[in-house]
């Protein structure tokens, strides 16, 4: 009993000290001035981050607004209100949907790919080489991967909600015969700027920041070892997927709830 | 001078990135940076505003001409007051016209019809801050079933 207690107590612990390590890499990450080499290690990461993420961003994005269309469909048509799925499409994906899918799947497809490639280069002693050649490993590998997955993923967010918005269209006018002119004109009249897409942007950043965190921390902190890499690379999957989910609820209730 | 793919390739993604938020905030969501251009605020008193909002239409023949901006109650007879934002590009309208509030489709949502009144030499126009004299309410449902039942039981 006084063993489980302690051993409760014990893995809180832990968790505060991974929280304050993972802390201590981002400010230790990015607190430096930029200089141009900074720039070019962006760019190079949004290729591996952002521009290899398109396709399945791109396709994930066009059948979630294809099932939206058409659940939407089936229920508004009931109430002989199916000039409304036009807004329905457009604010579930700008509001919810596009920000907390892109979120997840940037975790899979990318967040997951920082860790393991992270892990390794520690358990092969890469961090370890570079800092014996007097190069900062954090200024070099940490900080250009985390802007890149900060600027990547608002712009893969808002390029999922156009193409989803498409899907919908194609499955609600072309398919199910909504009509064309209503379902743009009450979508255009029911949305504003600043409460759907100004906050779906501000969600994909803060997600962004959690997931290229998370992702970027286990890698760094992995046991180096196979088995560590593998553990690293499956919390960093999961604990950034919760992440995400529960930043979307208090970001909801914070924006949207009075 | 040698292109380099991979920036170009970086480049090419960050311009649709920005390409798809434009497209968004333009096209879909129908904003204008602008506004709505110049406008001016009219009052009008109803009775019973029903399901009024803020930021319900103001309509024309259909066509939009302005906002509703606020809903208040007047604190001294109880009535609901409503703060009208006009848009100043379609001009004034005569002091003789009337609003009521009506509901677009059977469920839709409610809106204020105005309804121009005659433009003559001696009926001035409604200039800014004035108020609507003559408006007709919303209809609630239960208080139109009530009075069919009670002409109902009349006869």
């Amino acid at each position: 009993m006084i063993q489980a207690i302690s051993q409760l107590g014990a893995s809180c612990l832990a968790n505060i000290a991974a929280l304050g390590r993972a802390s201590m890499m981002l400010a230790q990450a990015l607190w430096f001035i930029p200089t141009r080499k900074l720039l070019r290690d962006i760019v190079r990461q949004l290729y591996v981050v952002g521009v290899l993420s398109l396709p399945i961003i791109l396709v994930s994005g066009l059948f979630i607004g294809m099932v939206i269309a058409f659940q939407g469909y089936s229920i508004l048509v009931d109430f002989g209100a199916e000039t409304s799925l036009g807004p329905m499409v457009a604010l579930s994906l700008l509001r919810e949907l596009g920000p907390v899918v892109t979120a997840l799947l940037f975790a899979g497809r990318a967040g997951s790919a920082l860790t393991a490639e992270i892990g390794l280069m520690k358990t092969t002693e890469q961090l370890s080489s570079m800092e014996m050649m007097a190069v900062d490993p954090l200024r070099r590998v940490i900080a250009p991967r985390f802007w890149a997955g900060v600027i990547a993923m608002p712009l893969l967010a808002s390029m999922f909600n156009l193409v989803g918005i498409w899907g919908g269209f194609l499955v609600g006018v072309e398919w199910l015969g909504v009509d064309d002119g209503s379902f743009w004109s009450i979508m255009g009249a029911s949305i504003e700027f600043g409460q759907d897409i100004g906050n779906g942007l501000i969600k994909s950043v803060v997600f962004a920041l959690a997931v290229t965190w998370v992702a970027l921390f286990n890698g760094y902190d992995a046991r180096p070892s196979a088995r560590g890499i593998s553990q690293a690379t499956t919390r960093s999957v999961v604990y950034a997927s919760l992440l995400v989910l529960g930043l979307d609820f208090i970001l909801t209730a914070l924006m949207f709830g009075s | 001078m040698k292109v380099n793919k991979l920036e170009l390739t970086v480049g090419g993604f960050v311009l649709l990135g920005l390409a798809a938020l434009l497209v968004l905030s333009l096209k879909i969501a129908d904003s204008q940076f602008s506004g709505d251009g110049p406008s001016y605020t009219l009052y009008a008193r109803f009775d019973n505003i029903g399901g009024l909002k803020p930021r319900s239409p103001v309509k024309v023949g259909g066509v939009v001409v302005g906002r509703v901006e606020k809903i208040e109650l007047d604190s001294d007879d109880f009535a609901p007051v409503v703060t009208l934002k006009m848009f100043e590009r379609y001009g004034y309208f005569p002091e003789t016209s009337s609003a009521s509030i009506l509901t677009a489709g059977l469920l839709g949502e409610q809106y204020i019809g105005l309804n121009p009144g005659f433009i003559m030499e001696d009926i001035e126009s409604l200039e800014a801050g004035a108020t609507i004299e003559d408006t007709k309410s919303a209809l609630v449902l239960e208080e139109l079933i009530g009075k069919v039942l009670f002409s109902l039981t009349e006869k």
